[in-house]
């Protein structure tokens, strides 16, 4: 099966809110991204950006407004049958385990759920078993019956990740799989992604917002602002070489290694918050926060910053997409380069 | 030293028995400096802080001496205590979201310690230094006629920050106040508190469970593991060159970006940290320490200072490990 | 399977639920007044189940009745007679047996219809979310007596007339109850998570939200019984009941009629009247025990 198969594609993906008053939240405005088995990407963004909201999209749970989803080239259908058979293949993996785990329910039923529900009868308890070694959970019989609170959160986050695995999906969506959890933790999941895709060729996007994750795991990262990728490309150049005066500000504000604190030499400290959802600015959306206007070294491209839209990042792995009016004017147009 | 633990020692008895969450902490914190903790849930930080200002439930048992500028605070008698906190060390807690009183405008919030523990300061003169501590934690004075549910939630920690400082206290202890943050409304609060230590000349005890955020603000880092500081130094130090297994594990698990031995190798800890109940024989990071030698599992190992990297075996007074392998000068990493 | 495995899966998951069904109980246990009742509704429902053992069905039949009318009490009729020479105490406890099977059969219905339309209402939501809102608060403010009396003047007086009638003005209380108790486990990550696996609207109610909202019905339900004996009570009291039964409500309703009261006749008054009491009495102290058993649990476990 080449790699081109089973690969989860969203274009043009829209998602608004409707707000009282008649305002409209653009939670997801505008987003190209592949993520093809055996790769892990990262997206990365602010609280509020939009990232919860486009896994959520991209697993159906929520209807996109505008643009597709599609997985292994077929639009994604939200029949019930039709969306029932999608999410044989690709599997969500929730923030928080211990909410994410029915506290009546042991450990073997949370796994079992999944088979359950999709009517796999034959052998299910090995079947169990096998997603819960998979999921670092050994001997797996020892923990069939234990109830979630008597597991660490490490453990429970495993099983959580287990009764994904056991419907044998090929791409997993997670969404903050570590954030909940201790920062001893943290290393065994991510450790485990990691191996289920070198040794199984698992594909998975894994949101956070914390960029010290995707530098562990993480093949390529999607930075997010307000709805839309704004930068995207491989690890390596987008971590050590950000080129989106909103990477760089993200980034800066890291402790980093000496290479990369010579690429973003001060902290910038970006002032504000994230815009609401339902005021996105027009022009370049990052523009009233953005170091470069502040500082005048966007001067040349000022009316472009604030009068004129930016194209929404295409979703190919390379090279280094940004967008940005600056980066463009000094690295000349990336779409004609690539 | 403006603040001084000696052999504080915190037991809480509950269903499951005694439960000795700090077990003999001695640190101290000086007016201007900041000390960071660290250490994963449950290791006892937030009680350890909760000891200062005598805030700990009635099941705990505490022992030891904890000195504010000298004064026993275990033993001061409670019209003292009160006026203490405050005046003389403040709180922000971790979760402000869940602290701040959703049905008070703020302004009221923070003038409200004012009021109580200045009797001469009128209703309008404490209003409008809430005002003024709201724009000096970088939000507008208007804000303070606003409630807590319209602000986000780097607003609410700045809000508590502005609480926290109302009195001029000279000691504030930060609980995992940017934990719930994210990462860049944490760089404006961490610096924030940065700017507000070099101005005020107050004394900083931080506490996170993430060693790269001590890292950035604090001076000296103290790590904690089941009740006991295991790691002392300069915080960049422990950081960057652990001299004890747990904090390597730690500084591991936020990985420094740019690092080439880091990248797609995340670095963690297997295991969980042990029950305060039933702690190990010996070490109790013996368990989950990969560098562990036969004496580990028969003796404690005490807070002592230990060479580092390139002092040539000599040991450096500034850093202390309770690790046997370091004390000897050997790595703790495998 | 081995290691682990002498037994299979479902036995150990059996024995598990045994398990945690000693600890509610041990913690069931532990309230005093929660015991009290449970022993006050032991006594009372051996009673009730004995009564045709203890006393014969005769003692109800006004032409076999041997004693004076409305005679005090004496050696021979401890609690006095009625306007017909029967026995009190042979009415009250053959009218316990009513008085507990349309209380009991009452809040069942009731609760099912309850729990059906909450976890539905709350679950699905939408148009017909809320018309079950308003259907249920509809039947919440009507008033029990306007439905007993259009009911009767439809079905006529019977057994099944009652149930029916404090079912239905029972039954609202119960799907607010539980529509709150599903709107909170529908927030919970773990539907979210059932949801991404694929589960159905079926799946999720009888998987997650059911099991989460029954112990807070048991509760209630346990609370529901004493309302519903009140009901009929009332309703037969005020000759709304079922005319060819004895219950305490209709006992009452008879010793009204014929001049108990101005004859001093507190015998043939109080037995049904304390009955009624000690019975709610149990129920409540056993509903409250149960609520302090399992709210801190549910609460715990959110
Ligand atoms: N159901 C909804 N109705 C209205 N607005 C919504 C809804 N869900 C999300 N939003 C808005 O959409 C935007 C994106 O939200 P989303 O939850 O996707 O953010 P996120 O990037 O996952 O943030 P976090 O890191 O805090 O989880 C926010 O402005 C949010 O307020
Ligand atoms: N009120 C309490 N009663 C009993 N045990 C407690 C109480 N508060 C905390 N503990 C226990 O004390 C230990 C240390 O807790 P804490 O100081 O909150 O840790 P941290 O802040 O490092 O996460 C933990 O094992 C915790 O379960
Ligand atoms: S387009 Fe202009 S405003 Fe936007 S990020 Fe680039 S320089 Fe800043
Ligand atoms: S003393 Fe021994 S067990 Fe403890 S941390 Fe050091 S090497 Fe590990
Ligand atoms: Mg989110
Ligand atoms: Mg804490």
């Amino acid at each position: 099966m080449s790699s081109e198969e089973k690969t989860l594609t969203a274009r043009d993906l829209r998602v608004e809110f409707g707000l009282p008053g008649g305002r409209v939240a653009r939670a997801v405005d505008g987003v190209d991204l592949d993520v093809a088995p055996g790769e892990i990407v990262a997206l990365a963004g602010e609280s509020g950006c939009g990232k919860t909201t486009l896994a959520r999209t991209l697993l159906g749970l929520e209807r996109a407004t505008g643009g597709t989803v599609a997985f292994d080239g077929v639009p994604l259908r939200y029949s019930t049958r039709a969306l029932k058979a999608y999410r044989r293949q690709v599997q969500l993996v929730l923030q928080d385990p211990t909410g994410a785990l029915n506290p009546r329910h042991t450990v073997y039923d949370a796994v079992a759920e999944g088979l359950r529900i999709h009517k796999i009868h034959d052998d299910e308890p090995g079947r169990v078993a096998e997603a819960l070694s998979r999921a670092g959970l050994r001997p797996p019989e020892q923990f069939f019956l234990a109830y979630p609170h008597e597991l660490s959160g490490g453990q429970r986050q495993r099983v959580v990740i287990a009764g994904a695995l056991v419907l044998q999906p090929s791409l997993l969506v997670a969404d903050e799989p570590v954030a909940s959890l201790d920062a001893s933790v943290r290393g065994e999941i991510l450790s485990l992604l990691l191996r289920l895709k070198e040794e199984q060729g698992l594909g998975a996007l894994v949101i956070t917002h914390d960029l010290g994750l995707a530098w562990s795991i993480a093949d390529r990262i999607a930075i997010m602002y307000l709805g839309r990728i704004v930068e995207q490309g491989p690890v390596e150049q987008v971590l050590t070489a950000p080129r989106h005066p909103y990477t760089r500000a993200l980034v800066s504000v890291l402790p980093a290694a000496p290479a990369v604190k010579a690429a973003v030499a001060e902290p910038i400290v970006l002032a504000g918050e994230l815009p609401d959802a339902s005021k996105i600015p027009g022009g370049c959306r990052f523009r009233p926060r953005c170091q470069e206007v502040a500082s005048g070294n966007a001067a040349a491209v000022l009316h472009q910053c604030s009068g004129e839209d930016l194209h929404v990042l295409g979703p190919e792995a390379e090279p280094h997409l940004v967008a940005c009016h600056l980066d463009r004017a000094l690295h000349g147009d990336a779409k004609m380069a690539a | 030293m403006l603040l001084e633990f000696k052999d504080l020692r915190v037991t809480y008895r509950g269903s499951r028995g005694r439960l000795p969450a700090v077990r003999g902490v001695d640190l101290a914190v000086d007016a201007g400096e900041t000390l960071g903790i660290a250490g994963e849930s449950g290791c006892g930080k937030s009680t350890l802080a909760m000891a200062v200002l005598r805030l700990l439930p009635k099941s705990a048992e505490v022992s030891g001496e904890i000195l504010l500028d000298g004064e026993d605070l275990l033993q001061m008698g409670w019209g003292r205590l009160r006026a203490v906190r405050w005046t003389g060390a403040s709180i922000v807690f971790q979760g402000a979201m869940h602290s701040l009183n959703a049905v008070q405008r703020i302004g009221r919030q923070i003038a409200e310690p004012i009021l109580v523990h200045e009797a001469k300061t009128t209703p309008a003169a404490a209003a409008r230094r809430a005002e003024a501590l709201l724009e000096r934690v970088g939000l507008p004075a208007s804000r303070a006629r606003s409630y807590p549910h319209e602000l986000s939630g780097g607003q609410r920690q700045r809000v508590m920050i502005a609480m926290a400082l109302a009195c001029d206290p000279d000691l504030v202890i930060a609980d995992e106040a940017t934990t719930a943050l994210d990462v860049m409304v944490q760089a404006q609060v961490l610096q924030l508190i940065a700017e507000l230590v070099t101005e005020r000349g107050v004394g900083l005890m931080m506490i996170s469970h993430d060693l790269s955020v001590l890292s950035a603000v604090c001076d000296r880092a103290a790590v904690m593991y089941a009740g006991r500081i295991v790691e002392q130094g300069p915080a960049g130090e422990v950081f960057a060159n652990a001299r004890h297994p747990y904090s390597a594990a730690l500084s591991a698990a936020f990985p420094v970006i740019g690092d080439p031995a880091a990248r797609m190798s995340p670095g963690g800890l297997a295991g969980d940290p042990p029950d305060p109940v039933r702690l190990p024989e010996g070490c109790s990071f013996r368990p989950r320490c990969a560098v562990a030698v036969e004496r580990c599992g028969a003796e404690s190992p005490e807070l002592l200072a230990v060479p580092v990297r390139g002092s040539a075996g000599v040991a450096d007074a500034a850093r202390v490990s309770a690790c046997f392998v370091a004390q000897e000068g050997m790595p703790v990493v495998l | 399977m081995t290691a682990t495995n002498a037994l299979s899966p479902r036995a150990l998951r059996r024995a598990r639920r045994r398990q945690s069904l000693s600890r509610s109980w041990a913690a069931y246990r532990s309230q005093k007044t929660g015991m009290w009742g449970l022993v006050l509704l032991g006594a009372i429902v051996v009673l009730a189940i004995a009564t045709p053992v203890l006393i014969d069905a005769s003692a109800l039949s006004v032409t076999q009745a041997t004693g004076g009318r409305m005679a005090p009490p004496s050696a021979e009729y401890p609690l006095g007679t009625d306007e017909t020479g029967r026995s009190v105490l042979a009415l009250t406890l053959w009218g316990s047996r009513l008085s507990l099977v349309i209380g009991l059969t009452a809040t069942v219905v009731a609760i099912v219809i309850g729990t059906a339309v909450g976890v539905t209402s709350g679950h699905i939501g939408g148009w017909y979310g809320w018309i079950a809102l308003r259907l249920s608060d509809w039947f919440m403010v009507l008033p029990s007596l306007v439905v007993a009396i259009a009911l009767l003047a439809v079905l006529g007086r019977s057994m099944a007339t009652t149930i029916t009638v404090i079912a239905l003005v029972s039954w609202p209380g119960t799907t607010r109850l539980v529509r709150a108790q599903t709107l909170t486990v529908q927030s919970r990550p773990y539907l979210e998570r059932a949801k991404a696996l694929g589960a159905g609207h079926w799946h999720q109610m009888t998987k997650h939200i059911l099991p989460n909202v029954l112990p807070l019905v048991l509760a209630s339900a346990t609370l529901l019984v004493p309302s519903a004996i009140l009901m009929e009570s009332s309703l037969a009291w005020l000759g709304l009941g079922d005319p060819g039964v004895v219950s305490w409500g209709s006992i009452l309703n008879r010793a009204s009629e014929n001049g108990a009261v101005s004859a001093h006749a507190w015998w043939y008054l109080l037995p049904p009247g304390l009955a009624i009491l000690l019975v709610v009495l149990a129920f409540m102290l056993c509903g409250r025990a149960l609520e302090a058993v399992f709210n801190p649990r549910l609460r715990g476990e959110s």
